[in-house]
């Protein structure tokens, strides 16, 4: 099955040169950039509200909201989150290799509505590719005169830099990344006082949004909100970019609407799971949601309410899928020790708590659990999360703490028997995982 | 006897290595503000490979932050390392999609192979093997970066058959 395109239409169409200037001029381009030069901030404003937008970055924060909460203060900053590390998340990555100037003229948007004229792109440090390719887009925009003095003719002066982070998960943390723009170390601020709208990079407001929600503007001013919110299913406007990985089929990057059932995710569009083994769960938006399962959810629709209601959340839009083959135990391990390593250190229930669900993680793969194990899990991840609820409730500076808790509580709640045979068996029943042709 | 920024940079490095001047010549693009550190560590790793106490010591005079400050940064990160690289570098993914696909395996074979633990470099400086997290290429898991070439779709064994030949490339020069 097909569905239509947006975000993904140049580069499916225009495969060879689709991150080109010439390409981008020839299919519309930088004409809603230079249409919002004369809108009001008000009306961009009002516009990208009324779009039913919501920020793709994981919190899934309605963007209009967000630039109406900029406060007064000037000079205003723009900082586009492209710092993509939520494990199995690579869409911002094409999303900046194959049109970078689709998320450059969201930029030019974004900033002419929040009065900004400094933009800065930070890409997270391992996307030296997709820096260079944004780069060399953004050399080429300087060129046509779409950035700098007097933009497209006008009296708007708009820079951009981009930026090439260092290699750390917890800068896409929006406050995380400011301090890590600053040259700083990557470490969250406290929020409050540190909401970026009121006291954000080099403590003036400050509008982060991530790489694929900046790609949408220029469809939604031309495409207008009505056409726009149709793509999408209720309050999910438009559409969403997934990604799709581990026992599937096809895995890759796909473009869809909202709405669509995981079954449709992950049997159609993901073509099944290889060698007709059965599908044992999957992560439904990146390694801070908690796990889906095919008994409570395969027919849930994609949407952020459903996925809220079920316990979990559509985050980042990566979707790993497992197999029966596939260890639970070890499976959280391998999330746990992700957020273990990249826990910032400041606060204790994070840095302690991340560092001993690892431990005991690991010793019941190994099997030598002990019975005590199973309930001292929860306690240790009731420490970072109090009550276990969804969302979480935090006690730590940010919500990476609180991640660690999802593979917790998702082994704990539907494969609790699968966790304790570890345990009285003293072994794990999946010796080794099956590796998929 | 105190030395001005200025003075600083414009004096050749007392080791006279005059990679010290390409380094210089980021600094003075970007006008010694102190919160380029970052970009700057990029480029003294870039020009030396990775970044010894004494680059780190000069970047510091150079921006006049505290010593401890930069190492503080610099430790932070990831990307930046503190010992010499091997010839070769082979990093494979050990992210969740790459784990679910068998990334365990590679780590271990290549491990085996050459007898280096991950994050370290063989005894003879041939081999660096690192293990990273999600290198959001998960579409071709299991990823393994090879001399800065990605890999994918591959199993323990042809990994193996591609580090050889990295090696054996650099016999035959
Ligand atoms: C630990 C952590 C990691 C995050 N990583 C990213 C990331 O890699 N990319 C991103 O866009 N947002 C990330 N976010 C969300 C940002 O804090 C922020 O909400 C987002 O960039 C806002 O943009 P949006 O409103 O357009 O989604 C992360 C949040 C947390 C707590
Ligand atoms: S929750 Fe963890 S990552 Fe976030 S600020 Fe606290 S210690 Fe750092
Ligand atoms: S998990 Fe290996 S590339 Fe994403």
């Amino acid at each position: 099955m097909s569905y239509p395109k947006v975000l993904t239409k140049r580069m499916e169409d225009h495969p060879a040169d689709s991150h080109t200037i010439e390409r981008y001029a020839a299919t519309g381009g930088y004409a809603q950039a230079k249409a919002a030069l004369d809108m009001t901030r008000d009306e961009l404003v009002d516009i990208v509200k009324a779009s039913g937008l919501l920020g793709r970055g994981g919190a899934a924060f309605s963007t209009g909201l967000k630039w109406s909460f900029l406060a007064p203060a000037r000079p205003a900053y723009l900082v586009v989150n492209g710092d993509e590390s939520e494990p199995g998340t690579f869409k911002d990555r094409q999303l900046l290799e194959r049109d970078p100037h689709q998320m450059l003229e969201g930029v030019i948007i974004t900033a002419i509505a929040n009065e900004v004229h400094h933009a800065f792109v930070y890409i997270r440090g391992e996307y030296p590719k997709p820096a260079r390719r944004l780069q060399r887009a953004v050399d080429e925009a300087y060129a046509e005169g779409y950035f700098g003095k007097g933009i497209f003719g006008s009296d708007y002066d708009l820079d951009v830099t981009v930026h090439l982070g260092g290699g750390a998960y917890i800068c896409g943390e929006e406050t995380a990344l400011i301090n890590s723009l600053e040259g700083q170390r990557g470490e969250p601020r406290l929020k409050p006082p540190y909401f970026p709208a009121a006291k954000g990079l080099y403590m003036m407001p400050t509008i982060v949004n991530n790489v694929e929600t900046m790609a949408n503007l220029p469809h939604i001013l031309d495409m207008g909100v009505e056409a726009y919110k149709a793509l999408g299913h209720g309050d999910d406007t438009g559409t969403f970019l997934t990604s799709l990985s581990g026992h599937v089929n096809n895995p890759g990057n796909y473009e869809l609407p909202h709405g669509i059932t995981w079954r449709e995710l992950i049997y159609e569009v993901g073509g099944g799971i290889p060698g007709d083994r059965e599908l044992k769960m999957w992560i439904p938006g990146g390694a801070s949601a908690p796990w889906f399962n095919p008994e409570d959810h395969l027919d849930l629709p994609i949407t952020k309410g459903d996925t809220g209601q079920a316990g979990s959340m559509l985050g980042s839009g990566a979707v790993v899928v497992m197999n029966d083959t596939t260890c639970v135990v070890k499976a959280a391990e391998r999330v746990v020790r992700f957020f273990s390593h990249e826990s910032c250190g400041q606060c204790t229930p994070c840095r302690e708590g991340t560092t001993w669900l690892e431990m005991i993680l690991r010793r019941i793969e190994a099997g030598q659990g002990r019975p005590i194990d199973a309930d001292l899990l929860l306690d240790v991840s009731d420490n970072i999360s109090v009550g276990l609820a969804w969302p979480p409730r935090q006690t730590t500076i940010c919500p990476l703490g609180p991640s660690a808790v999802s593979p917790i509580t998702s082994i704990m709640r539907h494969f609790k028997d699968e966790v304790m045979a570890h345990i009285t068996e003293g072994a794990c029943p999946f010796a080794k995982t099956e590796v998929p042709a | 006897m105190t030395t001005t920024r200025d003075e600083a940079a414009g004096e050749l490095h007392p080791s006279g290595d005059d990679r010290f001047a390409l380094v210089d010549k980021h600094l003075k693009r970007v006008r010694y503000e102190q919160d380029q550190l970052i970009e700057t560590l990029h480029v003294a790793q870039d020009v030396f490979g990775y970044l010894s106490d004494d680059v780190l010591i000069y970047v510091a005079r150079a921006l006049m932050l505290p010593p401890s400050m930069v190492y503080g940064v610099a430790t932070f990160y990831q990307l930046f390392t503190f010992e010499a690289p091997g010839d070769h570098a082979c990093t494979v993914c050990t992210g969740t999609a790459c784990y679910v696909k068998g990334a365990d395996d590679i780590v271990q074979s290549v491990r085996e192979a050459h007898d280096v633990a991950a994050g370290a470099t063989s005894e003879d400086g041939r081999l660096t093997l690192k293990t990273a997290r999600c290198l959001g290429s998960c579409g071709l898991a299991p990823v393994v970066v090879l001399d800065g070439t990605v890999h994918g779709h591959l199993d323990a064994a042809e990994v193996l058959a591609l580090v050889q030949q990295a090696l054996e490339e650099e016999e035959a020069d």
